[in-house]
Parts: structure tokens; sequence; C-alpha cells
């Protein structure tokens, strides 16, 4: 086992607590594949396979209780299926190699279930998840699917899903380790909301073993095996001490006093009370995309209602986002999108929307019949603009809609270059830096190998924030992606011009106590060291020299 | 050889919670048991996904097959999991 493995924090923080390992998809075993020549041992280790599967699955069920568990023991009936067993027997006597005879023996039941109703059909996935254990345990790799665990846990992966992440229990993860991703990854991101420290684009997690105990440290990036419970003790006092410097209350102003809102971004009605305990002045980024997943058909235009109520009446300021969807985050009830060989570059969000308009149409009626007898004031603003004719045809939306203030986020190039036309025509601008950086850099945001290209201080990335905070010509242009939650690029962001920045809600103080301890100025003088600058790292070095008052704050 | 016929009551037909409940009770008596449809192959009762794989619904008719000591017996407890119609 390696002494410690490097990568990078994402998520500041400490964690300790043993490792679970989230496996990828489970390899095929190769055709042809043949056992040693003990036909009856092989046979006994895929046997053995099965039933550890499915005392696995009956020990789940029990835990579980409920409807869960005759789901679960139905599943764990078909591991110890004796006709499923007598195949397996069949082709190891044939010569096959168990895994590759398990693979085989499944293959015939998921045939035979795959071509008959919708109800048989759906079972082929029980079925597929079923092998894939049994293979796991018989190439001795980690089972799929988020693990169990009654401990809080370390969680490791090649890189987590969003339909991983949905089942997360928040109270069982005390760090995130991933080998791909980088940050501004579902994982960061899932990570920065939660207040669990996490670490990305770290090579060799998944070859942790299972229930190895581990240091993460979200601010430097390391992941320690084995620590003492004495390191573990000195990196969390080194962490609370930092804590304990950021006293500052307050809405978010500049030491001369010059106002920039500091806002939440939440993902639902669930993240409502971190972002009022951070002090948040309002929602900059509500995304709706938690009323879409996982559903066959769309929810209705009541429950939406209900569901935006439940965060307008909270804060009195808030800006939505409608559904952001598409190739990279398919809805069951719509059209699957056509095979897009980059969806990244495809039919999502505001494009995919105008392929089905009676979507964002109710989505509009809901948010404007949820604020209706609200104090607040909602802004509604649409993903993926690229040009001034989505912009004025989105507002047009939500103005038939009776909505009021209809913006659009920056995440393209072409909207930021051309910021002036679309402020012509939308009433506020969000500029997204994830997106805009993945699309400046023509680098996937999932690809932990262009990390370096993510980096939100990349000069390129900061020339165009400052075009679109000065083509938006005196409107509202605020930040909602993830550079706005650190503590010295979001003074940089302030010198550029912007007005407002919306974060996850546990990165409010330090980016509070940074924006207090330096002046207007300062942030004007560090924007330009890192517009001047010509790569990220020296953007960021030169522009932190301007901000003296982040040392003593230990930011 | 005894057999039953039997009308399937759940409204799950033989799937889900049904099926299971079949299989569990199959897999309890001590003989070869199997069950398919009237005019086709039956299929073993003890294995789950073969039942299942069956696609037998609510109303349809089905036949259960056992041989040797205790058949009857256990033939009647399975068609008692199926014909009960709250299952």
């Amino acid at each position: 086992m390696p002494d410690r493995l490097s990568g990078l924090g994402v998520s500041p923080g400490i964690g300790a607590g043993p490792v679970r390992v989230i496996a990828g998809a489970v390899p095929e075993p190769p055709a042809g594949e043949r056992h040693p020549g003990d036909a009856a041992a092989e046979t006994g280790r895929a046997l053995g396979a099965l039933e550890t599967v499915a005392a696995d699955l009956e020990e789940r069920g029990t835990k579980a209780g409920g409807e869960a568990q005759d789901v679960l023991t139905a599943q764990a009936m078909m591991a110890r299926d004796p006709g499923l067993a007598e195949l397996a027997g069949q082709k190891i006597a044939g010569g096959s190699s168990a895994p590759r005879a398990v693979h085989e023996a499944f293959g015939v039941f998921r045939e035979m279930l795959a071509g008959a109703g919708d109800y048989l059909a759906a079972r082929v996935a029980d079925l597929d998840d079923i092998r894939d254990r049994a293979i796991a345990v018989l190439l001795g790799v980690p089972m799929p699917g988020i693990p169990a665990s009654d401990q809080p846990f370390v969680l490791v992966a090649r890189d987590l899903a969003p339909a991983d992440t949905a089942l997360l229990d928040p109270a069982k993860v005390v760090g995130f380790v991933t080998e791909e991703g980088g940050p501004t990854s579902h994982t960061a991101i899932l990570a920065r909301s939660m207040g669990v420290p996490a670490v990305v684009a770290c090579p060799g997690c998944t070859a942790l073993a299972e229930g190895t105990v581990v240091l993460v440290d979200g601010v430097s990036g390391e992941v320690r095996p084995g620590p003492s419970a004495d390191e573990v003790e000195r990196a969390r006092s080194a962490a609370a001490a930092r804590t304990a410097a950021l006293t500052v209350t307050g809405p978010g102003t500049t030491a001369d006093g010059h106002a920039v809102p500091l806002l939440a971004n939440v993902g639902g009605p669930q993240d409502v009370p971190a972002a009022l305990e951070y002090g948040a002045e309002g929602v900059g980024l509500f995304r709706t995309e938690f009323l879409f997943l996982d559903r066959t058909t769309p929810p209705g235009e009541e429950e939406q209602e209900a569901a935006y109520r439940a965060v307008l009446e909270a804060f009195p300021y808030v800006v939505v986002r409608t559904l952001d969807a598409g190739a990279d985050k398919p809805l069951a009830f719509l059209p699957a999108v056509a095979d897009e060989p980059n969806p990244a570059l495809g039919e999502r969000g505001l494009r995919m929307l105008r392929r089905h308009p009676e979507v964002i149409e109710g989505q509009l009626r809901a948010l404007a019949r949820a604020a209706e007898a609200l104090p607040v004031e909602l802004l509604v603003m649409a993903p993926m603009v690229a040009d001034a004719a989505e912009a004025r045809d989105f507002a047009g939306l939500c103005h038939a809609a009776g909505i009021g203030r209809a913006g659009v986020m920056i995440e393209i190039p072409s909207a930021a270059l051309r910021a002036r036309d679309l402020a012509a025509e939308a009433d506020f601008f969000s500029i997204g830096t994830n997106d805009l950086a993945q699309y400046a850099f023509a680098a996937d945001r999932q690809v932990g190998a262009l990390s370096r290209l993510q980096d939100p201080w990349q000069p390129a990335l900061l020339d165009l924030v400052a075009l679109a905070a000065r083509g938006a010509g005196g409107k509202a242009c605020g930040v909602c992606g993830e550079a706005a939650g650190d503590p010295a690029l979001a003074c940089v962001l302030t010198g550029l011009g912007v007005t407002s920045l919306s974060m996850s809600p546990p990165a409010l103080p330090a980016v509070r106590a940074a924006l207090a301890a330096h002046t207007t100025e300062q942030c004007r003088r560090a924007a330009a060291a890192a517009r001047a600058a010509r790569d990220a790292a020296t953007a960021r070095r030169d522009a932190r020299a301007e901000l003296p008052g982040l040392a003593a704050l230990g930011l | 050889m005894a057999e039953r016929r039997v009308t399937v009551q759940s409204e799950a037909g033989l799937h889900a919670r049904p099926a299971a409940l079949f299989v569990q009770a199959a897999t309890k008596a001590p003989m070869d048991v199997a069950v398919g449809r009237p005019d086709a192959d039956p299929v073993n009762a003890k294995s789950i996904l073969s039942v299942i794989g069956l696609d037998v619904r609510h109303g349809e008719e089905i036949v259960i097959i056992a041989e040797g000591d205790g058949a009857d017996s256990a033939l009647d407890e399975l068609a008692a999991t199926v014909t009960a119609s709250g299952a």
C-alpha cells in the first residue's frame, strides 16, 4: 500500500474513516476463458459466489424491511435459482471458467426475460445486477453500486454519476475520493454542497483495500492510508483553527462598503436549512432537476408549485434555473436524445426545452403561481443560451407566464462575447463558470486528465467573465459557478465587475470574510493582476499578492 | 403423477411476490415439481427465473405437476399460493 496518495482537494475539511469502494462496471469475462481442469472445484467456486451474493442480498433485505425486503428476497432467490446453477455447472463441465460460465448462464435467462413483457424486461436489470455481483465475487473485485454500511465511511470511486449519489446517505459519508473528475465534476459539487471533504483526480485510489482507514484532506488533496490517531487530531485542529478565523457575519460587502450579495446554490428544498445557517442573502441558483430525474412521467404543475414554494418562501430573492437536461442528464419521460457523439455539445439545456415546449411552459406557470402570494423577488433563467435570439425567445416565454425578470446563464463563449446583444433581451446574467470553462477550453468537465484546463483561474476564463460583466451594461451579472466559492477568486470576480456571488452554502463564510478583508480597489488590482498573467498558477499567485488579508484568515 | 389445474387469482399474476411465494413453497416440497400452461411444456417450479419467465397473468390457468409420496399435499399447498387473491 502506498504511503500517501495525492489528488486535487476540491471540498475543504478533514475526514477520516474506512474506505468503501464503488466499483465501475464489472468486466465481462472473456469468451472462451477456460478453467485449469478441476471442474468440480470450479463448480464449487461458481455456486459459492452465487450463494455469497444471495446471502448478502437477504441480509440487506432483513435490514431494510418492508417492500425493499420483498424485492431483495426475490433477488436472493434468483441468485439461488437451481436452473441457473445447473446451466453454469454444464458450462463448467464443458471447460468454461467459473466467471464465464456464470456470465453465460445468466445470459440464457436474460434473453428469455428480455424478450417478454414489460414486467419481465424490468427484471433484466435485476438479473444483470446479480450477475455482476456474482462475477465480482469470483474475480475478487469490489461489488458494483453504492456500498451498504452501518459505519460512516470514505466513499472511493473511479467517478461518481448523479444516479449513484442520489441514493447516498449524507450522514454516512465522511469523505469522497475519486480517481477522475475535476474541480467542477459532480463529485466536487456534491461534496461541497454536503460540506464533506473531497479529493478528486487521485490516481490509484480505487486500489485502496476495502476497510482501510484513510485520512482525507480536502484542501491539500492528500489521502493518507493508516493515519495515527495523533495525525487525525492534528489535521482536524488545523482545519478548525481556519474555520474559527471566519467570524464575519452579515451581508456580503467589501472593506469599503461595496455590497456583493452572497447567495446560495441549492438543489431543492432539502438544501434550504444549510443556506439559511450559513447566512445566504438569497438563492442565486436553484436547480430544478431534482423534480424531474428518475421518473417516468413529468411532475404535475401542482407538485412543482409546492416544491418551488418551499424554497421561495425561505428567501427574499431567488434565481431559479429552468430544467437543465440532455444526453448528459437524461430524463425518462422525454424521448431519448439521439445518440450524440458529444453530449456536452448536443441538445441540452434550453435547446432541449425548445423541443418540448410543454415542459418549460408548465414549469414557468408553476413558478409564477408559487411566487404569487409571497414577498419574494423571483428571477428565472435558462441554461445554455448561445445567442440573443435564444435569450429573446426565453424572455418571451417567461413574460407570457407572468414572470417579470427573465435572465440567461452565460455558459457558452458566444454568449460572453456578445453579452451586449444578450443584455438587450434579458433582464440579468448569471455566469456558470464550470460550463463556460468546459466550452472555452474544449475540455470535458468529467475528464480528470483535463483538470488543468478546468481551473477557474485560467486567464482566458477570467477574460470571458470580464466581457460578460461589462456587456451587462448595468444589469445584474452574478456568478453561480464553482469559481464564486473560492475566497480569493471571489475577490477577483468582484474586481472584474461581477455583482453577486452564489455558491454551495458551506463556502459562504470564507468568501464573506475574504471580501470583508479587502477594498474594492484591492479587488480590482487583484483582477488586473490575474488577467495580466499567462497561466492559471501565475494568475492565482499574482492575484493573491494583491489580497494580503487572505493569509491572515488562513485562506 | 398428480396434477392440479388452477386459475391464477393474484393481481400481479405469477410475478413479483406471488411468484416468490409459489417458488418458496415448491422449494420446500421433497420431490420435483413442474408448472406450465396447459398446452405447453412445463418448467421447474423451483426456479424463480423459469417461473416468472412463463409470464403468467392474472386470470390465466396453470397446471402444476408432482410425483411421489406427499405429492397431493404439496400440490394443494402450491395451488393455494396462487388462488388466494390477496397474495
